[in-house]
């Protein structure tokens, strides 16, 4: 079943006009926000548990509150719209369909953090949006909601709209950073961390779209709505969206715990011509698969972590029997060849080895001591890559391996 | 220990406690762990790491275990931390080391007997250390063929690991960035602006890069095999003379400490190589200060284009008439010490030593890839021929000393031959940041005061310092002088100059670190610390030599009574002094 939390407002104002968004409740939240102290909100934001909805999961209380901990001048809140990852359009539908919310949502991180620009990194591909966003942002700026002296609080803050150049790589907080910078988009070392020297050395604050856009609904949900949804480390509401070969791909929000049957059955409609499942991808190309046997758990942190996946970015992509599991992992492989940026050598040239050996698997001529490489530089990828696309590239790879150990099974290199 | 690691234990910092392989030890707060881990005498594997270089933590060939954490850390880039417990030596480590080095070599044209650096090379040293004798993964390498499109710096790609030292030293030290990556995941390059020849792009030809790189992607361009056809040619007089730092580098090749002083056992080697006479460029340094110390004086005192700056370095000189053309006025039209030492050889001496000067081949060693471009430049020639024939950095003279296998170490020390070799201590302190400056001023003071001063020393001038100023009072004159070396520092003073609000009247400028004691053409291992030995090194040599002013040398005073005349004027202004052009600003594409 759908819930709309985080959508309430999708479809009810027109998202051109401040005017409309404001008929519809728009910067309540923000002019509670400004009566609240700071640590006020970061508290809410911790009780409720809302962990980061880029992939990373990391608990956003504990980040604002880090954030505004952070001593420096002209700290930055940067909004991460990349959404790069494969089969992940959620934040799309959150950008245009309620724009200004995302708009109020970074004014709020800059009053909790101290922060005086924002920078929304939106990916090439999402251009045509660009105008949508750059009018919500005059908008905000000529009702006082941007500029000096905002809600006569006495705090200065400004939203600039920068796009990427289509590199997946770009979604890394750091190679973002860079793109904005002017540089190409290429991932650095760490530490210095972002959070004390991000965009021109500035203090920064980076935030997934989905997650920023919670916190304006969460500040005006008085009756608890959010925290009644779900459990455990899971609370609240989450968006997915669902991609491949079901009927009704699409973007829906759930309540937490709900059963990945009833995603893919009661929302997206089921698998088109009631094919077989042959394989479930979590969280896009870097997340895990799993086979049909994952229908029944609930949607949470902790069950898909159980059951090999995980969250991630919010993705699901659907296969159905069509596809073989290898030529599922040759696309996947080719596209992490193609977007690894080429700095750090077990990235670099691992992935291109990998396709090799992958490439040979489905030609037949892959050895048992092919696989044997296959799994070490797969491990040495994850275990000592430069940024998180090196750690995780090989994470469908190595799911795959447990859930379909047969396909590897090759001379009797299963041990 | 690391200058960043004595650094801070001067300032008594924290002391943080960690084990290394359950060693424990204690280091001072902000320490790597691959500084930490050299404490105990353990080298961890790496090679995007320079220690002059800021760190990249590209090439992951340093990571080590740290309980408690999930993945391996980059030794180069984490710092210690209370309690932490790093393991350098486990199963996980060693294979990681051992994949991201068969990885490396996949991607490697791994024809060593081809390679410049075999045996001297960063990939080659760490697959045997971890005694990888084949490589496990099929090729991907791209065997392209060597880009020699200049006199100076040969690249060659297929032999790139990418660890990205070049472009540092490009662009950290020299502000150039001529090289940088290009294209992404297993195609990415280093390469030039639109994969322009070098010389064509920014790039000043001070060879940096090639003392960087950690294998044979960026070397300088062989000139070894035309020195041996000369000397094995009976009909030609082949001369050779040896720029001052390289008698201060050579060594290091030899199993000696940085810093060594090797005048004598050079001398012997190159006698024994074959060289008819084997010269001193510090005779050339000494006529360098002649006509640029007389020039120096002419502007001051009859106002001429001030401030004045030297000429001496080739990667400079190209620099000006790449970056700063409009400036071009302010630099001395004296050649450098080589090519002064050039035209010297190839007119006087052939009349002195009834020698025809087509059967001359004039060879130099020195520390520097630029002086190839320079040797090679128009104007630096005569009725066809160029004054300098064949130039050898001291990498090149290492090969050939180890090619006729001399027992480098073992050898007798010899003098250098005369009239060319006798030079003063002026002449040497030209190896080092400076040392122009320095041995200018002795001979300027002398000058302006028309006297001969008890001062030898010029404290101001000497030291590492980026950029070192300082005002004297002589003989009723202020001069105002700067010294400069790196180019980025150089920029500094040079956008003074071009906005015509500098208040030098004389600027030294170096384009590498530490002058040519940190030339692009030392031997590779060239180090800041190393530098500093050479340094203290050429004014030891300065200090016990009998004439310290180039004024005095005995000589070049023969030399001008005879032959040249006035400094500055007649056959000395056409043998010695040069001009320069603009390169203009459409090789920026």
């Amino acid at each position: 079943m759908q819930v709309h939390f985080l959508t309430k407002n999708f479809g009810k104002y027109d998202t051109s006009s401040i005017g409309s968004y404001m008929n519809v409740g728009g910067f309540e939240a923000l002019r509670k926000a400004v009566t609240m102290d700071p640590e006020k909100i970061t508290d809410l934001l911790t009780k409720v548990k809302i962990k980061g909805r880029g992939g990373a999961e990391y608990p956003l209380g504990r980040k604002w509150s880090q954030a505004r901990a952070v001593r420096g001048e002209r700290k930055v809140v940067i909004c991460n719209a990349d959404e790069g990852e494969t089969t992940t359009f959620k934040d799309r539908e959150l950008i245009c369909h309620d724009p200004f919310n995302l708009i109020e949502a970074m004014i709020i991180a800059a009053y909790v953090v101290g922060a005086s620009d924002g920078f929304i990194y939106m990916r090439a591909e999402y251009a045509c949006y660009r105008p949508l966003l750059l009018n919500a942002i005059r908008q905000a700026k000529n009702y006082g909601f941007l500029g000096t002296n905002i809600l006569g609080r006495g705090f200065d803050f400004d939203i600039h709209l920068y796009s990427g150049a289509g590199a997946y790589v770009c979604g890394e907080g750091t190679a973002l950073i860079r793109s904005i910078e002017g540089k190409a988009g290429r991932p650095r070392m760490k530490p210095p961390f972002i959070k004390v020297s991000g965009v021109f050395a500035r203090p920064t604050c980076l935030n997934n779209v989905e997650t920023l856009s919670l916190v304006p609904h969460l500040l005006l949900d008085d009756a608890g709505v959010y925290a009644s949804c779900g459990s455990g480390e899971s609370i609240g509401t989450k968006l997915i969206s669902v991609a491949g070969n079901v009927n009704r791909p699409g973007v829906f929000e759930i309540p937490f715990g709900t059963t990945v049957r009833e995603i893919l059955y009661d929302l997206a409609g089921g698998i088109q011509h009631d094919r077989k499942i042959q394989l479930i991808q979590f969280g896009g190309a870097s997340g895990k698969i799993a086979d049909a046997s994952i229908l029944d758990t609930p949607y949470t942190y902790e069950d898909l972590r159980a059951a090999g996946v995980m969250v991630g970015s919010g993705g699901m992509l659907v296969i159905d029997e069509r596809t073989s599991v290898l030529d599922f992992l040759r696309m996947n492989q080719e596209f992490f060849w193609e977007e690894s940026c080429g700095q750090c050598t077990p990235c670099r040239e691992g992935n291109l080895h990998i396709k090799i050996i992958l490439d040979k698997m489905a030609a037949g001529t892959a050895t048992r001591e092919d696989i044997a490489i296959m799994i070490k530089i797969a491990r040495v990828m994850s275990m000592s890559s430069l940024c998180g696309l090196g750690e995780t590239a090989q994470n469908t790879l190595m799911s795959a391996m447990k859930v379909f150990p047969d396909l590897f099974d090759i001379g009797g290199a299963r041990a | 220990m690391s200058t960043e690691t004595a650094k801070m234990t001067n300032q008594e910092q924290e002391m943080v406690h960690l084990t290394i392989n359950n060693i424990p030890l204690a280091v001072p707060k902000g320490t790597k762990i691959m500084q930490a881990a050299q404490e105990l005498g353990i080298d961890i594997p790496h090679l995007c790491y320079h220690e002059d270089q800021r760190i990249k933590a590209r090439c992951r060939l340093c990571s080590v275990e740290v309980v408690g954490k999930r993945r391996l850390l980059a030794a180069c880039s984490t710092e210690v931390w209370e309690g932490m417990e790093v393991h350098t030596d486990t199963q996980i480590v060693r294979d990681t080391q051992v994949a991201i080095l068969q990885l490396m070599l996949a991607n490697h044209h791994k024809d060593c007997l081809s390679c410049p650096r075999n045996q001297n090379c960063d990939l080659q040293r760490l697959c045997s250390r971890f005694n990888i004798q084949h490589s496990s993964l099929p090729s991907v390498c791209k065997e392209e063929p060597r880009i020699v499109t200049n006199p100076a710096i040969v690249r060659d790609p297929s032999k790139c690991i990418r660890c990205g030292r070049c472009i540092r030293a490009c662009k950290d030290v020299q502000g150039i960035a001529a090289l940088t990556y290009a294209g992404r995941s297993s195609d990415i390059i280093v390469t030039t602006a639109y994969n322009k020849p070098m010389e064509t792009t920014d790039c000043i030809l001070c060879g940096q890069c090639s003392l960087v790189c950690p294998t044979g992607a960026l070397v300088e361009k062989d000139d070894t095999e035309k020195v041996l056809d000369a000397l094995q040619d009976p009909k030609k007089h082949v001369i050779v003379q040896v720029a001052p730092s390289v008698r201060v580098s050579l060594g290091d090749a030899f199993g000696m400490e940085p810093g060594a002083i090797v005048t004598g056992q050079m001398v012997t080697a190159l006698h024994l190589l074959g060289f008819d006479k084997v010269f001193d460029t510090n005779f050339g340094a000494d006529l360098t200060i002649m006509e640029e110390g007389t020039e120096f004086l002419d502007r001051l005192q009859h106002g001429g284009v001030l401030p004045m700056m030297t000429s001496c370095c080739p990667g400079w000189v190209s620099y000006v008439e790449k970056h700063y053309s409009d400036c071009l006025p302010h630099l001395s039209s004296t050649k450098s010490p080589m090519s002064i030492f050039g035209a010297v050889a190839k007119t006087y001496y052939p009349k002195a030593a009834g020698i025809d000067p087509k059967d001359i081949v004039t060879v130099s060693v020195m520390p520097c890839t630029a002086k190839k471009f320079e040797a090679a430049r128009p104007e630096m020639g005569r009725e066809g021929r160029q004054d300098v024939d064949i130039v050898l950095t001291t990498r090149e003279l290492i090969k050939l000393i180890k090619y006729v296998g001399l027992s480098f170490g073992q050898l007798p020390e010899t003098d250098f031959d005369s009239p060319l070799g006798t030079a003063s201590g002026a002449g040497a302190i030209f190896g080092t940041t400076g040392g122009v400056m320095e041995a200018a001023l002795r001979t300027v003071c002398d000058k302006l005061t028309g006297k001969t001063l008890e001062r030898l020393d010029f404290q101001e001038a000497r030291g590492f310092q980026g950029i070192k100023e300082c005002t004297l009072e002589i003989g009723g004159h202020t001069l105002h002088i700067a010294i400069a070396h790196t180019l980025k520092n150089a920029e500094i003073l040079m956008e003074q100059v071009r906005k015509g609000i500098s208040p030098y009247d004389f600027i030294e400028v170096m384009a590498c670190p530490g002058g040519c004691i940190g030339g692009g053409g030392q031997p590779v291992g060239t180090t800041n610390a190393v530098k500093k030995k050479r340094m203290q090194a050429l004014y030891e040599i300065d200090r016990n030599l009998p004439v310290r002013k180039s004024h005095e040398n005995p000589v070049l005073q023969v030399l001008y009574r005879d032959f040249l005349g006035e400094p500055g004027q007649g056959k000395a202004h056409e043998l010695l002094h040069t001009s320069y052009n603009a390169v203009p600003k459409e090789y920026r594409f």
